[in-house]
């Protein structure tokens, strides 16, 4: 395997794994802007509830597969000591274990969202709703590892796109907040701080992190990788 | 121990001692043993219908639990949720080794592990003599727990019982499945009322042939009745089947002012104005005709200086609040028609209301979880009709004094 | 096939009413009316969709 990837080079299957990290970054996006707002009821003529439903679902499983095929190139991809278990056991990796262990964190957590949701029927709505609630943890999760892991999180363009994803999701939990759908007062306090201090906690974060010299080094990357850096 | 000839039958004994084990088999002597199929078959000959409200045959009830396998419990229903009854608590305080007795007859005949006696809390000293009784009970009988739980009108529905017992939440569940396919513990459960119990014992003990000396062919044996309003003796009686209404506001004490309407059956039930409650019986089909049934055996007299719409009001309002609040439909819907009934009981009515209420009680009929939108229901659009000429008349019922009833 | 609501589980989300509109429509407050119980059977496919896209599964498929 890693004979192959030498082959034909680090960069094609780098350039994979950013792009469909970054594409993945997107959907998930997508994918909690409408279930964050599903049940305010939005809809409309065009796009029936059960569209937008449907869309939530479909878009999630899209982002799934993804997903895969980022952890894959990844692993195939020699130039980062990161193996196929990596992809399920967190903080194991050498190669900036803190962020990259992140997203394993995060793809645990879609997977169970994902699985239990195909199994919704067995496990019952009560048992379902609950571990649906992870969803909360898992976007902001694979958002860390986006600005802590990616070789691209100085570079203007992922900024932008990363900033238009927080404030997206930011928006729409404010909105849902303000709604105050099926939320008790402790839960409601929750919400509100969550929204606000994640968007802001991602701003200074990027700015003391990977927009402050020296990030990969002090992201941990393996010293031996470093000057190619 | 004698059959008791005529009336009292389950109030026989009553002031002498009855609640204590002792006196109870002074009185009615030691329990019975029966074969598992014997006890059936003389429940069945008697005729006997549940007693809490549903009217249900009770052998066939019985006969439904005994064939399943691994029955978890049978329970004793004397929530009594119902404000204008009292009835299970007169009988759980009174003579409560007479309920037990029947709910320790049924637990051999459903080979049930355990009883459950589960009781509200507005019972008061009733519980205390409950538990004591329970104390009393024989070593080696099916072991008997006695549960409180909240006075909620809907706690008392049986599949609310069941889920009290589980988790402690009074609140119905959806069926199917009923209790006697999956109840306590997702396993067969036999939920009687504490009167049917009652019954039960006293049926095992005197013979089917004893129990049908009273009442009538299609309505045999005797009942009780919790009487209130404007009445001179309010309070719990027991009375045959059969009995003609004039006959039963005699025997309690008769009006203590002129009367406009009798409602039957509870909160749940319906209206009967008196010149149609003079020549109806405490039957079914007498009752039946005049839309109504006994319900959980619940009479309250309503005086002619009332306002029957204002009555009519007070208790819609009262079910609205005491919805489970777990379907929309009774959520929404039975807060919207006490509001309606409000406007026409007060005058402040638009031209549309008295149709938007009947429509909506059409609409939540058989939509909730369980019977709560139904009986509300039914009990606004029978206070509709029999009240209706309030409506015409356009009286506002602020004017008239009102009758707590 | 029949389908039925179940009221607990039910939160006037609505989508049924949208895949069915031939059988379920909503009452004043936005709940769920089963105006016919048996599914036609060109209707199966689109009940069998509304019963997977209620997101509370309140929604019930009876097959008979």
């Amino acid at each position: 395997m890693t004979a192959f990837a030498l082959t034909l080079g680090p960069t094609w299957y780098w350039y994979f794994t950013r792009g469909t990290g970054i594409v993945a970054l997107l959907l998930l996006t997508a994918v909690m802007v409408l279930g964050i707002l599903g049940p305010l009821r939005v809809s409309s003529p065009r796009w029936p509830r059960f569209a937008v439903e449907t869309l939530h679902r479909d878009l999630s499983l899209l982002a799934i597969l993804l997903i895969i095929a980022h952890v894959v190139t990844t692993v195939l991809d020699g130039y980062a000591p990161i193996g196929l278990i990596n992809a399920i056991i967190p903080f194991d990796s050498p190669y900036r274990t803190l962020w990259l262990g992140l997203g394993t964190v995060a793809f645990d957590l879609m997977l169970a969202l994902v699985i239990t949701s195909l199994l919704r029927r067995r496990i019952g709505h009560g048992s379902w709703r609950f571990i649906h609630w992870l969803a909360y943890a898992s976007w902001p999760i694979a958002v860390l590892h986006g600005i802590g892991t990616g070789s691209d999180a100085a570079a203007w363009w992922f900024v932008a796109i990363t900033a238009v994803c927080v404030l997206a999701v930011a928006g729409a939990g404010m909105i849902r907040v303000g709604r105050a759908i099926g939320l008790a007062g402790g839960w409601r306090t929750t919400a509100v701080i969550a929204t606000i201090a994640i968007p802001v906690g991602a701003v200074i974060f990027t700015i003391v992190g990977p927009l402050a010299p020296r990030w990969a080094a002090r992201a941990g990357t393996p010293s031996n990788l470093m000057d190619q850096k | 121990m004698s059959a008791p000839a005529g009336l009292p039958r389950l109030l026989a004994g009553v002031g002498a001692g009855m609640e204590s084990s002792a006196g109870h088999q002074r009185r009615h002597g030691p329990l019975p043993t029966l074969s598992t199929t014997g006890l059936i078959e003389v429940v069945e000959r008697s005729g006997l219908r549940g007693r809490g409200g549903a009217d249900f045959p009770t052998a066939a009830k019985l006969r439904a639990v005994a064939a399943r396998r691994k029955v978890s419990a049978v329970v004793v229903n004397g929530s009594e949720t119902e404000p204008a009854s009292r009835k299970d608590v007169t009988l759980l305080e009174h003579v409560p080794h007479l309920v037990l007795d029947g709910a320790i007859l049924c637990a051999h005949t459903v080979q049930a592990d355990s009883v459950f006696v589960r009781m509200s809390a507005r019972a008061g000293a009733a519980i205390d003599s409950v538990e004591t009784a329970i104390a009393e009970r024989a070593a080696g009988e099916t072991p008997i727990a006695l549960v409180v739980g909240p006075d909620g009108y809907v706690g008392g529905e049986e599949t609310a019982v069941i889920h009290q017992l589980e988790s402690g939440i009074a609140k119905p569940t959806y069926t199917p499945p009923r209790p006697y396919e999956k109840g306590y513990r997702n396993r067969p459960t036999l939920i009687q009322n504490a009167e049917t119990l009652a019954q039960i014992a006293l049926i095992a003990r005197y013979g089917p042939a004893w129990y049908r000396q009273l009442g009538t062919d299609e309505d045999p044996g005797s009942t009780l009745l919790t009487v209130s309003g404007a009445v001179a003796k309010p309070g719990v009686y027991e009375l045959s089947f059969g009995t003609p209404l004039h006959q039963l506001i005699d025997a309690v004490g008769g009006p203590s002012e002129p009367l406009q309407a009798v409602l039957v059956g509870g909160y749940f039930g319906n209206w009967l104005s008196i010149e149609d409650a003079w020549h109806t019986r405490l039957a079914r089909e007498s009752l039946r005709e005049h839309g109504a049934s006994l319900g959980a055996g619940v009479l309250v007299a309503l005086p002619a200086r009332a306002s029957g719409l204002a009555e009519c009001a007070r208790i819609a309002s009262y079910l609205a609040d005491q919805s489970a609040g777990q379907c929309g439909p009774c959520i929404h819907g039975l807060r919207a028609i006490a509001d309606g009934v409000q406007e026409l009981a007060d005058g402040t009515a638009s031209a549309g209301t008295l149709e938007r209420v009947r429509r909506w009680c059409g609409e939540v009929d058989g939509r909730g979880a369980c019977h709560h939108p139904n009986g509300a229901a039914r009990f606004v659009l029978s206070s509709l009709r029999v009240f209706s000429h309030e409506l015409a008349a356009g009286e506002p019922a602020s004017r008239r004094r009102r009758q707590a009833v | 096939m029949k389908i039925a609501v179940n009221p607990i589980a039910c939160e006037g989300h609505g989508m049924c009413v949208e895949l069915l509109p031939e059988l379920i429509r909503l009452d004043d407050w936005g709940y769920p009316v089963i105006e016919l119980e048996r599914v036609p059977r060109r209707l199966d496919g689109l009940a069998r969709r509304a019963a997977d896209v209620c997101p509370t599964l309140a929604l019930l498929l009876v097959e008979e």
